[in-house]
């Protein structure tokens, strides 16, 4: 890959030594990147720059990471993926509703960070959406409504089948409670995370080979559920 | 949770910049019942104290009328120079609300609130100027006379037949301070006579009509009520501010009618569910006219007002002989919209002489008054003695009085019969009655003018010694007399009364404003105590003790060392049966009646804060006008006690929530500060791994450099976790989860430490979602299975269940280790305890983690050993119900 076609990567992180580990690491896995020591400089270089992918700590001292996902919002549709802390569920959420595309968990694995990279990146570049979405051996086909696994269809109800369109079409991207809940039964219902439980579960055994350890639908314990389709 | 490492310096100029934005400026009135008090003298009294400390005092507008003492006060104080303008012809100079608000001074004097500004202004009236200064921030103080508040501008007029155009709304004083500035209504005439006050030309001619005592003391009284109403609605405010009082919703405002019939104590609960169902205000009020109560009466009517009382209605006595009259005078003050009153009991002859006739009066005078007739269900009482009985019995000393005088008088007559005609001893007699009717009741002077009449009938009239009347001129003189002396007598003790009443309500409202006053002005609970056993002990002529619960509400009651009287162990013993009981004990009432004194709890809301004790000099029972106001009193108390009780509360919640807000930055900050090189460990490890040119041994390396991350991390989690625990900042953050994830996820976080261990799960394919916190169970789950995995030999079965029982979800970890050593299990919870059989490198936290996070979300834990061997270890979690799913239309 010639250097100009390596995608850009900003990388927004108060800690000197995370800067330079990303920073090694993903030029090492040809990346460009651009890093910046607070909220302000990150929205400056993300202007000048318009890296493909942005990679945020949220505990910056200056602005906090929902207010620089808002700034950036304002104009761009780079995928962010946020960095955050084991416990820290309320900001991990917060980040995702404010338009967070993903998030890894401090301290995070190396393999992991890159991989979530891709994916963001590939859903990003994606110029118009699949129509039909296959996810180990289940296909859903968005046109004709049709689900089937090994070939054999599966009759889903109304919820159920739209709560798995939701996630089909935003295969790899985490999507928070509040997002489903909102998108499947409407305002109002933010809260009632328990019809979530209920109906993956009911997914889960229409779906999973194995319902016990779930492929197909993960759980993002206390922020929501990721669909990972094949790549 | 890094997101909480403000800038200190950023957040407090943030919030100081806040503060000033919302700072909106003070208002403090200084009140009169009528020009001439002194209003604008306090006002610069107050003025220049503030000057004194420093602050920016800035004269806006002061009208001194070229008093001198007034105009060397204001000596000295800056002033905003006025806006002249001329207005067909007249000059006008108002205050310059520009140059007020581009001053900016900390503090402004407006006078004359209620001023109309002259024409073309930018207000109409002065107190929208000043609402402007307050909104800017400044704090004013204004002056104001109680005939120009909107809500008692109609009293006044009817007190004083002169028209108010001048008022200014009730809600412009929201929020205001008021400072009462009282003179007495005789010292006022002096100055008025003196010339000390300041009246407009075309008011001077109205001087007389407005200014006679009758006037100024009704006056002075509307003043004293306000101020006494309003600091309690400052206490009131306060209470609503913490979430404990009730504001009222709707516009509407009930009456009801209390009474000592039986039937009032239904209608009193009536009131108060109709007035719940629209949340209205509601009063209950009692007309006292001059009749004398008898003592079943006067219980009973207390118990009425008492529930009323409890039940939250405003209770108001009046005085007034006529009922009716009562009832609609207060409705109109009291801007209610609906009176309820009983519907009349009884056979149509009753109702036409008593319910009947009252109820049509009622509803005639009503006007724009809803009346609700409410039929009311009352136990049936013994008749009311006749009241002439009734009458002899309390006042047989004012008969034989009258008799006496009679008898006088006509020894008199007989002396003068031989200078004077027959008809001038008729008057000697009626002056007699008259002079009567000044000291005593209707029954005596009833008495006396039949007695007179007929005394002179039978000893000057001629034919003497006989009631016979020959001439017609003497027929007339006889009936005339008799009807003159019954008319005057009656209406001189009518007005005898309602002077006595009128006198009486007054020392009642000044008693009530005097304690209110000085429980607002002291500065802390020692010296309120004090005010509350002096003014108690000098209103009621009584000892007082006053007790308070102690710090531990299980010990009711100790007596503040303060007290008056000390209360022997019987009558504490009574004290605390009030406090526990939360009702009136002692002399006087139906509880424990035999003891020496009388004691109230002060109850405000749900919280009872004390007992109030009293002894009385005198001999009880309480007249219903004292009853009342000591029932006020109490309530006064009771609320102010309840104020202070809170403010504590607060202090100690804000004190705990800073605390909690720095323990929580600390530990955010540690978190942070331990994680970030872990981070960079890890990274290092993983990008090695990725960089390709390493031999398997190398590869092998990074992956246990990985797994001492991960343990590293879980350690710092259960550190920084027991610190949380330790430190009480542990919030629970409950939602629905499935239980399956929960586990996944306490499996994926142990990473390798299961790797040598066989992991049997058993979760019943059935169990619905439950209501957990999503990161304490699962370091529940984590230290559980990790500590199995750490004291068992590799190779062993740990054996994970989960189970729902009625309305708890346990948790069960067996393993097939050698078990717990022997000793109370229950030690295992306890932190820094470690087992025999423990994996060098654990730091013997993880148990009591599990312990902490299960109570935290009101669990249990258990230790035990399994019956073929091995530990088990049961948590159990309380199991919300899932509530209702919407069925899904197919």
């Amino acid at each position: 890959m010639s250097l100009p076609d390596r995608p850009l990567v900003l990388i927004v992180d108060d800690e000197p030594q995370i800067r330079r580990l990303l920073t090694v690491t993903l030029e090492a896995n040809a990346y460009r990147v651009l890093s910046a020591a607070s909220g302000q400089e990150g929205l400056v270089l993300a202007a000048q720059h318009r890296p493909a992918l942005v990679v945020l700590d949220i505990g910056l001292p200056d602005l906090s990471g929902q207010e620089v996902l808002r700034r950036l919002r304002e104009w761009s549709n780079a995928p962010v993926i946020v960095l955050s802390v084991l416990d820290d569920e309320k900001g991990k959420v917060a980040a995702l509703d404010a338009g967070a595309d993903d998030y890894v968990t401090k301290p995070f694995n190396t393999d992991e960070l890159l991989a979530r990279l891709r994916v963001a990146l590939r859903r990003s570049t994606k110029t118009e959406e699949a129509v039909v979405v296959r996810a180990k051996n289940l296909v859903v086909d968005l046109a004709t409504r049709r689900v089937t696994v090994d070939g054999r269809e599966v009759k889903l109800s109304v919820i159920e089948y739209n709560l798995l369109r939701l996630l089909a079409r935003h295969a790899g991207k985490v999507l928070t409670h509040r997002q489903i809940l909102n998108e499947v039964w409407g305002a109002g219902h933010e809260n009632d995370t328990h019809y979530l439980r209920v109906y993956i579960a009911h997914l889960r055994e229409k779906l999973e080979g194995n319902p016990e350890s779930p492929e197909l639908i993960l759980t993002e314990l206390g922020v929501g559920y990721r669909f990972i389709a094949n790549e | 949770m890094e997101r909480d490492r403000p800038n200190p310096d950023a957040l407090l100029a943030a919030l100081q910049r806040e503060e000033t934005r919302l700072r909106r400026g003070r208002l403090k009135v200084f009140l009169g019942m009528c020009a001439g008090v002194g209003k604008t003298y306090a006002m610069l009294e107050a003025a220049r104290r503030e000057f004194a400390t420093g602050r920016d005092v800035v004269i806006g507008y002061l009208e001194t009328h070229g008093r001198k003492e007034t105009d060397a006060l204001a000596e000295g104080l800056p002033a905003i120079p006025r806006r002249h303008k001329e207005y067909r012809g007249i000059q006008l100079s108002e205050l310059d609300l520009d140059a007020a608000l581009a001053r900016k001074p900390s503090l402004i004097l407006v006078d004359e609130f209620a001023h109309s500004n002259a024409p073309e202004s930018r207000h109409p009236k002065r107190y929208q100027d000043v609402l402007e200064l307050l909104d800017a921030g400044i704090d004013v103080f204004t002056t104001l006379n109680i005939q120009h508040l909107e809500s008692r501008a109609e009293a006044v007029s009817q007190i004083t037949s002169v028209t108010i155009h001048e008022t200014v709304p009730d809600t412009a004083l929201t929020d205001a301070e008021f400072e009462l500035v009282d003179l007495p209504p005789d010292e006022l005439r002096a100055r008025l006579a003196a010339g000390k006050v300041y009246l407009p030309d075309r008011a001077a001619t109205a001087q007389d009509r407005f200014f006679n005592a009758g006037n100024l003391s009704a006056l002075r009284e509307l003043a004293l009520r306000f101020a006494a109403e309003h600091v309690g609605q400052e206490v009131l405010a306060e209470r609503r501010a913490h979430g404990t009082g009730t504001p009222w919703k709707s516009s509407q405002r009930l009456l009801v009618a209390v009474s000592a019939s039986p039937t009032s104590a239904s209608l009193v609960r009536w009131t108060r569910r109709l007035a719940g169902e629209l949340h209205a205000a509601w009063l209950a009020v009692y007309v006292e006219s001059t009749r004398a109560l008898s003592d079943e009466e006067q219980a009973r009517l207390a118990r009425h007002l008492a529930l009323a009382r409890e039940l939250g209605a405003e209770i108001i006595t009046t005085t007034d002989d006529d009922v009716v009259r009562g009832i609609l005078r207060t409705a109109r003050e009291q801007n209610v919209t609906q009176i309820v009153v009983g519907k009349p009991a009884g056979g149509r002859m009753t109702e036409l002489f008593h319910g009947g006739s009252v109820l049509n009066r009622l509803i005639r005078g009503s006007g724009q008054i809803d009346v609700l007739v409410v039929r009311a269900e009352g136990v049936k009482v013994s008749r009311r003695p006749l009241p002439s009985d009734h009458l002899w019995k309390m006042d047989w000393r004012a008969y034989a009085w009258a008799a006496g005088v009679v008898a006088g008088v006509t020894g008199l007559n007989a002396g003068l019969d031989l200078f004077a005609g027959v008809y001038a001893l008729a008057l000697t007699y009626l002056l007699a009655v008259v002079v009567l009717a000044l000291f005593v009741g209707r029954g005596p002077v009833f008495l006396a003018a039949t007695l007179s009449a007929l005394l002179w009938n039978f000893c000057f009239l001629p034919p003497r010694f006989t009631f016979f009347i020959t001439h017609f001129q003497d027929g007339m003189m006889f009936t005339m007399y008799f009807v003159v002396a019954l008319v005057l007598g009656q209406l001189t003790t009518r007005i005898r009364a309602q002077q006595t009443a009128e006198r009486l309500r007054e020392q009642r409202a000044t008693a009530l404003y005097l304690l209110t006053r000085e429980l607002a002005e002291s500065p802390d609970l020692a010296q309120l105590l004090a005010v509350v056993i002096r003014q108690v002990g000098q209103a009621f002529h009584a000892e007082v003790a006053l007790s308070l619960p102690d710090e531990v509400q299980t010990v009711p009651v100790t007596p503040y060392f303060a007290s008056s009287w000390t209360l022997s162990d019987k009558e504490q013993a009574v004290a605390v049966w009030a406090f526990q009981h939360r009702q009136a004990a002692g002399q006087g009432t139906n509880n424990l009646p035999a003891g020496e004194g009388l004691h109230l709890p002060l109850v405000a809301g749900a919280h009872t804060a004390g007992v109030l004790s009293l002894r009385f000099h005198d001999a009880p029972p309480l007249s219903p006008a004292q009853h009342d106001l000591l029932e006020a009193f109490t309530r006064q108390i009771a609320l102010v006690l309840d104020r202070e009780r809170l403010r504590d509360a607060e202090t100690e919640a804000k004190l705990l929530a800073e605390s909690e807000r720095l323990g929580t930055m600390l530990l955010n900050s540690v978190s942070h500060e331990l994680r970030t090189p872990l981070s960079a460990i890890g990274s290092v490890a993983g990008g090695l791994r990725a960089s390709g040119g390493l031999n398997p041994a190398q590869q092998s390396l990074t992956v246990e450099l990985d797994e001492a991350v991960r343990r590293l991390n879980r350690l710092v989690q259960n550190l920084l976790d027991l610190s949380r625990l330790e430190a009480g900042h542990l919030r629970t953050n409950p939602d629905w989860h499935d239980l399956r994830d929960l586990l996944r996820a306490a499996l994926q976080n142990l990473g390798g430490a299961l790797d040598r261990h066989e992991i049997k799960i058993e979760i019943p394919a059935d169990l619905p979602p439950v209501k957990l916190d999503a990161v304490l169970t699962e370091q529940i789950l984590v230290n559980l299975l990790g500590n199995a995995a750490g004291h068992t030999p590799p190779g062993t079965k740990i054996e994970f269940q989960a189970r729902a029982e009625a309305d708890h979800l346990v948790l069960r970890v067996a393993d097939n280790g050698p078990g717990l050593p022997p000793g109370d299990p229950a030690r295992w919870f306890d932190r820094f305890q470690r087992g025999p059989a423990a994996v060098a490198g654990g730091t013997g936290i993880g148990l009591s983690l599990v312990k902490g996070f299960a109570e935290a979300q009101g669990g249990s834990v258990r230790a035990e050993n399994r019956a073929g061997g091995g530990a088990l270890f049961t948590v159990k979690l309380p199991l919300a119900k899932l509530p209702p799913i919407p069925e899904e239309k197919e």
